[in-house]
C-alpha cells in the first residue's frame, strides 16, 4: 500500500504522487514516512528527501529546511526551498556558503538566537553542496 | 476653429498614444496570466500551512507563554499598517483605492487615540504616504512590480514585522491590499496579521483524528515558534501575489478603456478635420466664383 507524498515549496507543488516510502531529514534525525505511520509533525533540517518505490530510490529532492506533516495515508513536506537533487547549482550554493561564513564571522557571538539561525543556514547549504556533488 | 495643421498634429499624437496604451494592455494581459498562475501555484503551500497551524494551535491551546505572533502583546495601542501597492502607476484606481482605505483606517485609529505606524510596500504607496504621513513611516519595501516576486521579499518583510513586534514597538499589524477577484475588480481589504487569526482545525476528515494522537518532533512549542513566522511570511507572500495580479488586471482594464477613448477621440477629431477641410474648399470656391462674376 503506497503513501501519498507531497513536496510543496512556497512557489509551487514539486511532487504529488504515491510512493512506498519517503525518508525525511528531520531536525533530530532522519525519519521514514511509510503507510500507516502514526500522525506526526516534524521539523526538517536542510537535507535530502528520498522517495522509495520498492527498495529503490526513484527520486531525490533537496529541501532547505521546513516542516513535514505525516498521517497514515499522506506525507506533506512544506519546504522553505526545494529542488530536485539533479538541478542543484553547486556554484550558487558555494557562493551562498561563502556569504554565510562571512556573516558568521561578523556576527555578534553573544547573540545566541542569531547564531543558531546562521548555523542552521550554513548546515543547510553544506547539505545542499554535498547532495549536489554526490549525484 | 483650430486650423487644419493643428488638427492633423492632434490626431497624430492621439494615434501614437493609442498605440502605447494598446501595447500596455497586451503586456498587462500577458503578465496577468503569469501572475494568476503563480498565485495559484502558491495556494497549496498556504493551505497546508494553515492546516498544520490549526492542528498545532489546538494542541498548544491553554498553555502559557504563547508566542507573540499568535497572542499579540496583549495591548492594542500601536498599530502597524502595511499598505501594498504597485511600483508603477497607470493602472486606474488600483493604488488610489489602497491609499484611500489606509487613510480612512489611519484617521479612525488616530481618533480612537491609537498610535499608527506605516510600512508602505511599493513605490506608489511610499510616495503617497511621504506627502502627508512621513513621520509615521518606519520602513518601506520597493520592488512589487518585478517580473517574478521571489519569496525572499515576503520573508524579509515578515522578519521586519516580527522584529518590530519583538522589540515591543507595535501591538497590532494589519495588511491593506487589493484582493484580486477578477481582471475587472479588485477589492481593497484589511487583513490582520498580528495577533494572528488561526482557523481551528476540525470539521475536516483528517483533522478528526484526535489532536492528542499527534506526535511532535521537536515539541509543540518549538514547532509553533518556527511555524508562526513562516506563516506570517506566507500570508504576506500571498497578498503580494494578489497585488501583482490585481495590478496587472487593473492596468489591463484601464488601458483597454484608454485605448477605446483614444479611438473615439480620433474619430470625432477626424470628423472635425474633414468638415474644416470641406469648409475651406467651399470658401475658396466661393471666392473664385464671386471673383469671376465680378469681372
Amino acid at each position: 500500500m503506497p503513501i501519498q507524498i507531497e513536496i510543496i515549496s512556497p512557489e509551487k507543488v514539486l511532487v504529488s504522487r504515491e510512493v512506498d516510502m519517503a525518508v525525511l531529514p528531520g531536525m533530530e534525525g532522519d525519519i521514514a514516512a511509510m503507510p500507516e505511520h502514526s500522525p506526526m509533525m516534524l521539523l526538517l533540517r536542510g537535507g535530502v528527501v528520498a522517495l522509495y518505490e520498492g527498495d529503490k530510490v526513484t527520486d531525490r529532492y533537496f529541501v532547505g529546511g521546513g516542516f513535514a506533516d505525516i498521517t497514515p495515508a499522506r506525507c506533506t513536506v512544506l519546504a522553505d526551498k526545494a529542488v530536485p537533487v539533479s538541478d542543484i547549482s553547486i556554484d550558487m550554493a558555494t557562493a551562498q556558503l561563502e556569504a554565510l561564513s562571512e556573516a558568521w564571522d561578523k556576527a555578534d557571538k553573544t547573540d545566541m538566537s542569531r547564531l543558531v539561525v546562521l548555523q542552521d543556514q550554513i548546515q543547510a547549504v553544506r547539505a545542499e553542496i554535498e547532495a549536489g556533488s554526490g549525484s | 476653429m483650430a486650423s487644419l495643421k493643428e488638427l492633423r498634429a492632434r490626431i497624430g499624437s492621439i494615434k501614437s498614444t493609442r498605440k502605447i496604451t494598446s501595447a500596455m494592455k497586451m503586456v498587462a494581459a500577458a503578465k496577468l496570466r503569469r501572475a494568476q498562475a503563480s498565485a495559484e501555484a502558491a495556494r497549496p503551500y498556504a493551505a497546508a500551512m494553515r492546516r498544520m497551524l490549526g492542528e498545532l494551535a489546538g494542541a498548544t491551546k491553554g498553555e502559557d507563554g504563547a508566542p507573540l505572533l499568535l497572542a499579540g502583546t496583549g495591548q492594542d495601542k500601536v498599530h502597524l499598517l502595511v499598505p501594498m501597492t504597485s511600483d508603477r502607476g497607470l493602472c486606474g484606481g488600483f493604488n488610489a483605492n489602497v491609499h484611500r482605505l489606509t487613510v480612512q483606517t489611519i484617521r479612525r485609529l488616530q481618533s480612537e487615540g491609537k498610535t499608527v505606524r506605516l510600512l508602505p510596500v511599493g513605490r506608489r504607496a511610499l510616495n503617497f504616504f511621504m506627502r502627508d504621513y512621513a513621520d509615521l513611516i518606519v520602513d518601506h519595501v520597493i520592488g512589487t512590480s518585478a517580473k517574478e516576486i521571489p519569496f525572499s521579499v515576503a520573508s524579509d518583510l515578515g522578519d521586519k514585522i516580527n522584529a518590530l513586534l519583538e522589540a515591543g514597538e507595535i501591538d497590532v499589524c494589519t495588511l491593506v491590499f487589493n484582493k484580486f477577484r477578477n481582471a475587472m475588480t479588485q477589492v481593497p481589504t484589511c487583513q490582520q496579521l498580528v495577533p494572528m487569526v488561526v482557523e481551528e482545525a476540525g470539521g475536516k476528515l483528517e483533522a478528526s483524528n484526535d489532536v492528542a494522537q499527534y506526535e511532535f518532533e521537536p515539541d509543540e512549542a518549538t514547532l509553533l515558534a518556527m511555524l508562526l513566522p513562516r506563516n506570517l511570511q506566507v500570508q504576506i507572500y500571498a497578498s503580494l501575489l494578489e497585488t501583482v495580479a490585481g495590478e496587472n488586471g487593473a492596468r489591463m482594464t484601464a488601458m483597454d478603456n484608454a485605448t477605446r477613448n483614444a479611438g473615439r477621440t480620433i474619430d470625432s477629431l477626424t470628423q472635425v478635420y474633414n468638415r474644416t477641410r470641406q469648409t475651406n474648399i467651399t470658401n475658396e470656391l466661393i471666392e473664385i466664383i464671386s471673383g469671376a462674376q465680378a469681372v
